[in-house]
């Protein structure tokens, strides 16, 4: 169960969590079942800058879940604890039940991520770009072949396989990414701000493209940002500020624990502080 | 466990193919890999074969022009270039975002890299042959089976070359401050080799830059490739590569370690 840590304003919503062990899917969107993100009591801190500070947070299962925070919040420094690239020893991370201390290999296996920074191969084709990745996650064969075409057809790139990179606009370069994570068949897809740099038209796009994802599929999505109208009524939200969870569970709930109308108004009451951020964003860009 | 080591095979071939591909698209790396050694063998070689008497040294059997004398060097020139070019890349990866692509994969940290490395190695082979071609075609005469013998010394010495600029690129934050670890690395290690004179001439001039000379580890890259070219192994020399490919490559691993390295640092 989520803790709250010593900020009066704070509240956190109650979240189901399943507790049984991911299941097995044949096929991405053929979910039986699974867990989704338990995180417990998690500190970071580069140097003297503490940029989380005791978060505690479940996401449930097959459902979208924004986290939303302001620049400096600790949204990357969350996702590169997510995905491993960074690992504190204090706190708990369990990804669809797998414990990312103990077992980091098993959860990345589970696990498609796109990074804030785009991370593809610009001098390389589409093809080539998926291929690379097919083969970091050990497909070859038919099997990469049938992958790579149904998350292309998926992701609106199909017969653009030729096509190098540095000629696709930022939406698809996005679109590219989100085909290439999901090559591995995921259980959890993560996002840290994957419309950072996109214009409103691919920013809704993409925004719409993987909520159809999620509710398709009953993937799990957790979704960094810090623009509040890329989170839709029906979603989960946490909300972080100086490193700390203020609020989560579904928007509704928040929406009625805040007195808001507006996610904006759920989320500037939740943000007013007078203390400054700290620019642990900047440490981790 | 066969799916598993069918996921390490697969992972090796494609971090390869993509070092390959990248290396193809760079015409201008391959261009430079080459001539800058050429440069070394026709032209500072032409001026100081005059100027700089070679004795009769291990594994040469005769008098032998200061040309021949520097192709070792310049070999393991091509490699020390590569390797740090290789690192160049690995923070370039790093700050455009790839590298955590490569560090998410589900396989163990220090397997990855180790693929980095084979593959930088690899493409370090493939311009040290192509140099060795145009040498032979200009100037100089290697032993034909001497193509053959360096190879396992050209692949030991290109992973030791690579894992120190691995090494190097865990402990850079930015391409811009890489620059100066070229210089403080590339030149000192060659200059202060028997890349270009034998270390019983720098002895002469000083002992102390001859000391200096004998604890770079290039020294023994290069006298490993030497002897290798002549089909005779100079076993110390080799067995220096190894150990400092070993300890380049654990420090590597630290550096890139998520609760200790670079990581740490640079995480999104």
């Amino acid at each position: 169960m989520p803790i709250a840590h010593g900020i009066s304003k704070c509240f956190i919503a109650s979240v189901t969590i399943t507790t049984s062990l991911p299941g097995e899917h044949s096929e991405l969107g053929q979910k039986e079942s699974g867990s989704g993100v338990e995180i417990e009591d998690l500190h970071y801190a580069y140097g003297a800058k503490t940029a989380l500070d005791g978060v505690s947070l479940s996401i449930r299962p097959g459902r979208f879940s924004a986290v939303l925070g302001p620049n400096g919040a600790g949204k990357s420094t969350l996702f590169a604890l997510l995905c491993g690239l960074i690992a504190s020893s204090e706190g708990r991370i369990r990804v669809l039940g797998i414990d990312m201390a103990k077992a980091p290999r098993a959860a990345l296996s589970q696990m498609g991520i796109v990074f804030q920074q785009q991370t593809l191969d610009l001098d390389l084709s589409v093809a080539q770009n998926m291929a690379y990745f097919g083969a970091l996650r050990g497909l070859s064969g038919n099997e990469y072949k049938r992958r790579a075409a149904h998350g292309l057809e998926r992701m609106g790139l199909a017969g653009r396989e030729q096509e190098k990179v540095r000629t696709l606009n930022g939406g698809h370069r996005r679109r590219l990414e989100i085909a290439r994570a999901l090559l591995c068949e995921p259980h959890l897809l993560l996002l840290d701000e994957p419309t950072v740099g996109l214009d409103v038209p691919s920013r809704t796009a993409l925004v719409e493209h993987v909520h159809e994802l999620c509710a398709d599929s009953s993937l799990t999505v957790l979704w960094a940002t810090h623009l509040v109208d890329e989170i839709w009524p029906n979603d989960d939200l946490v909300v972080l500020h100086h490193g700390r969870v203020r609020a989560a569970g579904a928007v509704e709930d928040v929406l009625d624990r805040t007195g808001s109308t507006s996610i904006n108004g759920a989320f500037t009451a939740l943000t007013a502080e007078t203390k400054p951020a700290e620019s642990t964003e900047a440490a981790t860009s | 466990m066969t799916a598993m080591r069918f996921h390490y095979l697969v992972c090796l071939k494609g971090v390869i193919w993509r070092e390959s591909l990248r290396f193809l698209h760079q015409r201008e790396r391959f261009i430079a890999a080459l001539v800058r050694p050429l440069i070394w063998l026709l032209i500072f070689a032409a001026g100081f074969r005059s100027i700089l008497g070679v004795s009769i040294i291990p594994p040469y059997e005769t008098y032998i022009t200061y040309e021949t004398y520097i192709v070792p060097g310049l070999v393991a020139m091509i490699q020390l270039f590569n390797g740090m070019q290789s690192s160049l890349s690995l923070v370039y990866d790093r700050e455009m975002g790839s590298m955590r692509v490569l560090l998410t994969t589900p396989l163990p940290r220090w397997y990855l890299l180790f693929c980095k490395l084979i593959a930088g190695t690899l493409v370090s082979l493939l311009q040290v042959y192509a140099f060795l071609v145009i040498a032979e075609l200009v100037i100089i005469d290697l032993p034909p089976l001497g193509w053959v013998t360096v190879l396992p010394v050209l692949i030991v010495s290109g992973l030791m070359l690579g894992a120190l600029g691995m090494l190097l690129s865990s402990t850079i934050r930015q391409l811009e401050n890489f620059a100066g670890i070229m210089n403080f690395v590339i030149f000192p290690m060659f200059f202060l080799s028997s890349a270009l004179y034998p270390l019983w001439r720098m002895r002469e001039s000083s002992e102390l830059i001859y000391q200096i000379c004998v604890l770079n580890p290039f020294t023994y890259v290069v006298e490993a490739a030497r002897y290798a070219i002549y089909m005779e192994f100079n076993l110390k020399a080799v067995l220096v590569v190894m150990l400092c490919t070993v300890v380049f490559f654990a420090l590597a691993v630290i550096g890139y370690d998520a609760k200790k390295g670079m990581a740490r640092r640079a995480p999104a």
